[in-house]
């Protein structure tokens, strides 16, 4: 079998050579590759806390593949609308998500799909890896029918099976986050709920309500703090007394984690995780990111920092890039496999673009839909006094 | 066949707003040659987009005041900037806040201001609306004149308890001791074209409902220099309304000197004897248009009046025009039930019973969320507008 594969590889690879088409096939056999290997990831700052995540990782070829092309995945997906967005076949509000994409991934490969999870606005990469699919989310942005939220949330308002949102209101949702995991705890599943907010969320009066009651009531919930260092043109030296979001718990523990380090953010969740499940209740998380778009696409991103500022962090800790060095170097991938992956990930947005630009909109009833739980259906009043719609739910 | 014109501003949907001005509207970014490339591949190919994204109303400029001395060209957001400016300049315990009011605020409200009067009179608060409010209450009772900023008026629920429990009782519950007067809060107000949800609302009614502070949207540039600044110096908090999508589509010649619109006077805009329209905001210039409607397609002459000031709100003007009239349209964007018009037709028909010739009509929002994808069905707009008068005058 080795030897069969070897030999077309071979004939393959020559092929490619002599008429310089582009084969996709990978020129290496599955066995040349190291199954997996482990990596040194940075020590994490630790608040009331006696013992930090591993100062090592392991990560397999199938993880890495599957991380990257995640990552990828995302990262193509914000490009996507963002180019959609200058077209105006997005509109509205649109909050990218691009150079943050570890957090998504590392936080959904420390947690399971039945934990719960719920985030601010910028919600596009937690959908997918929440469950959504691309169609659903690019469909969603340009408010259609086939939508994750039929098309009448947008942007800011995706769900999918356990994960709450996509929350406009910033800070609103962590609360909500507490709740969540207050009935976990209720129901008794073993489950836990990941409650995101950004870094100017954390000046908000309700975070530290909310770090009270779960304290308090010992909530396995995991707040985690997205520090992209602009709460959206403000850098947190100029809008926060305490820049160590870590540590705002006060009372909870907490840790700062790399959030451009994949492996990073995986390791932290885990041990956040294990954590909450032993009972001990909440625990915060700071991860350290940056976002390469502007807060929404209505912000240039760069009256408030400087060019050269975003591309250093491109340069040097690009999640996906990060990633791709590791798994080359150690020999988890070959170049072509990863190329592979990036046309498949390309075919993929553009098929999703296409059906997000092509299907129909939500139909005019939808407008008064769903705003009661009712039965039979009722009348909704606007407009003209003579004219009533029927809202059904 | 369109004119050169016209077909500018059908192609610049920068800022989705007709404006009857010549020049350019909202023109930010590129110039005309360039926009109108980037943009003809789109139009031709998606006309029902081209329709969707053309704004709800056209609108039509105020003439100069004479009164109050030499007048500038400026557009909304630039009246307020002059009139925080003359505060500032005039009042040395004024301070504004907000987010990001320090760089010019989201919306260019405050170009320039800190430059000119120093980062302890401008300055930003964190992301916190509550603690915006509560800050500013307590910097009020204490003597200065603080303009607060709520960066939308979606988010100034979490300051509604602050606004509603606190300004607006100090004076009462302290026998006149304290006060926070010198409090105003200004927030953008409205439907936008892409606002959907959390960035779309009118919460004027909320607080209608509250005695102790008072509500103004001013409809234009020339208003709301005025009406900002008879908020700032009324010894009551005030809560300001500013239309956001007449920021840049709003011009007129304004006054660069300080002056003062009084505040709760409703100004009759336009005078008829069939039917009386009343709005206020950005609806004014849709009714202006529904009037225009009425006069040339059924003969009918409308009395068209901006309310302006919410609460306390004039009473004598508008019951004065439907006793002439006989007939009453009130049309605003929020929703219908528990609508400010609500209140206006409610308080009509006890003082107009016996004049009315047809039911008080009014023309508001569906009892839904602001949809994102919907606001063009959803929008009470000329058309709903001009049914609801045949339909008035046909009773």
């Amino acid at each position: 079998m080795r030897k069969m594969l070897t030999i077309i590889s071979n004939v393959l690879r020559g092929s490619a050579s002599r008429n310089g088409a582009r084969v996709v096939v990978s020129a290496r056999t599955y066995a040349d590759f190291t199954p997996q290997a482990t990596f040194d990831i940075k020590k994490c700052d630790l608040h009331k806390l006696d013992e930090g995540p591993p100062l090592q990782a392991v990560l397999s070829r199938e993880e890495g593949l599957q991380y990257y092309r995640t990552m990828q995945t995302m990262r193509r997906m914000e490009l996507k609308a963002d180019q959609l967005y200058k077209q105006k076949i997005i509109r509205g509000f649109c909050h990218l998500y691009d150079g943050q994409e570890a957090c998504a991934v590392g936080i959904e490969a420390g947690i399971n799909l039945s934990d719960h999870l719920i985030t601010a606005y910028r919600a596009h990469g937690y959908t997918l890896t929440r469950g959504g699919t691309v169609r659903e989310i690019m469909a969603e942005l340009t408010g259609r029918r086939g939508g994750i939220a039929k098309g009448k949330g947008g942007s800011m308002h995706m769900y999918t099976k356990h994960f709450y949102g996509g929350n406009g209101i910033v800070g609103a949702q962590v609360p909500l986050g507490a709740g969540v995991a207050l009935a976990c705890k209720y129901l008794g599943k073993n489950e836990l709920c990941v409650c995101l907010y950004g870094d100017g969320a954390a000046n908000q009066g309700q975070i530290f309500e909310t770090y009270n009651m779960a304290s308090l009531w010992k909530l396995p919930c995991i707040f985690i703090c997205e520090n992209n260092k602009y709460g959206m043109g403000t850098s947190v030296e100029r809008a926060a007394a305490s820049t160590d979001y870590y540590k705002r718990g006060d009372f909870i523990p907490g840790l700062r984690v790399d959030g451009m380090d994949v492996l990073c953010v995986r390791e932290a969740t885990k041990l956040a995780a294990e954590h909450c499940r032993s009972g001990k209740g909440p625990i915060l998380m700071e991860l350290q990111t940056y976002r390469y778009h502007g807060h929404s696409m209505s912000d240039p991103g760069v009256s408030y920092r400087t060019r050269d500022e975003i591309q250093e962090v491109r340069s040097k800790s690009d999640p996906i890039s990060m990633l791709k060095d590791r798994m080359l170097s150690n020999n988890m991938a070959s170049v072509e496999e990863l190329k592979e992956i990036d046309v498949e990930v390309r075919k993929e947005i553009e098929d999703a673009a296409q059906f997000a630009t092509t299907d129909p909109e939500p139909p005019l009833d939808d407008l008064c839909n769903h705003i009661f739980y009712n039965d039979p259906p009722m009348e909704v009043r606007g407009t003209n006094p003579w004219t009533k719609l029927k809202s059904v739910s | 066949a369109l004119t050169a014109m016209a077909a500018t501003r059908l192609f610049l949907s920068a800022s989705p707003v007709k404006s009857s001005l010549t020049g350019l509207t909202g023109g930010t970014r590129s110039s005309l040659g360039l926009t109108l490339l980037k943009r003809s591949p789109d139009r031709t190919a998606e006309p029902k987009a081209q329709r969707r994204h053309a704004a709800h109303f056209t609108y039509h400029p105020d003439p100069a005041p004479a009164q109050y001395g030499p007048t500038q060209k400026m557009n909304l957001f630039q009246a307020v900037t002059s009139a925080l400016d003359n505060t500032l300049a005039g009042d040395p315990t004024a301070v504004i806040f907000g987010e990001d009011v320090a760089f010019g605020g989201v919306f260019r409200c405050t170009v320039g201001l800190r430059d000119k009067y120093g980062k302890d009179r401008v300055f930003n608060t964190p992301l916190c609306e509550q603690g915006i409010v509560g800050f500013g209450i307590g910097a009020a009772v204490a003597g200065a004149t603080a303009i607060a900023e709520i960066q939308f008026a979606d988010y100034i629920y979490p300051a509604f308890d602050q606004i509603v429990n606190e300004a607006a009782k100090y004076r009462y519950r302290s026998g006149n001791l304290f006060d926070c007067g010198k409090l105003t809060i200004r927030s953008p107000w409205g439907c936008v074209g892409h606002g959907s949800i959390y960035h779309s609302q009118s919460p004027e009614a909320f607080f209608a409902h509250c005695p102790g502070i008072k509500i103004v949207v001013p409809r234009g540039p020339v208003q709301a220099k005025g009406l900002l600044l008879s908020c700032i110096a009324d010894q009551n908090p005030c809560i300001f309304f500013e239309p956001k999508i007449l920021y840049r589509a709003a011009v007129e010649q304004v006054p660069t000197e300080a002056y003062q619109i009084p505040l709760s006077q409703a100004e009759v805009l336009q005078e008829g004897s069939d039917l009386t329209l009343v709005a206020w905001g950005t609806q004014v210039h849709v009714l202006r248009e529904v009037a225009a409607m009425a006069q040339e397609k059924l003969g009918v002459s409308c009395e068209l009046i901006d309310l302006q000031t919410i609460l306390p709100w004039d009473t004598e003007t508008v019951c004065k025009s439907v006793v002439k009239t006989g007939r009453l349209l009130v049309s605003h964007e929020a929703p219908v039930t528990g609508g400010f018009a609500a209140e206006i037709s409610s308080t009509v028909q006890e003082e107009c019973f016996l004049n009315l010739e047809a039911p008080i009509s009014r023309v508001c929002g569906y009892d839904t969320p602001f949809p994102h994808i919907f606001e063009p069905f959803y929008i009470p707009d000329k058309w709903k507008c001009f049914e609801a008068v045949k339909r008035m005058i046909n009773y």
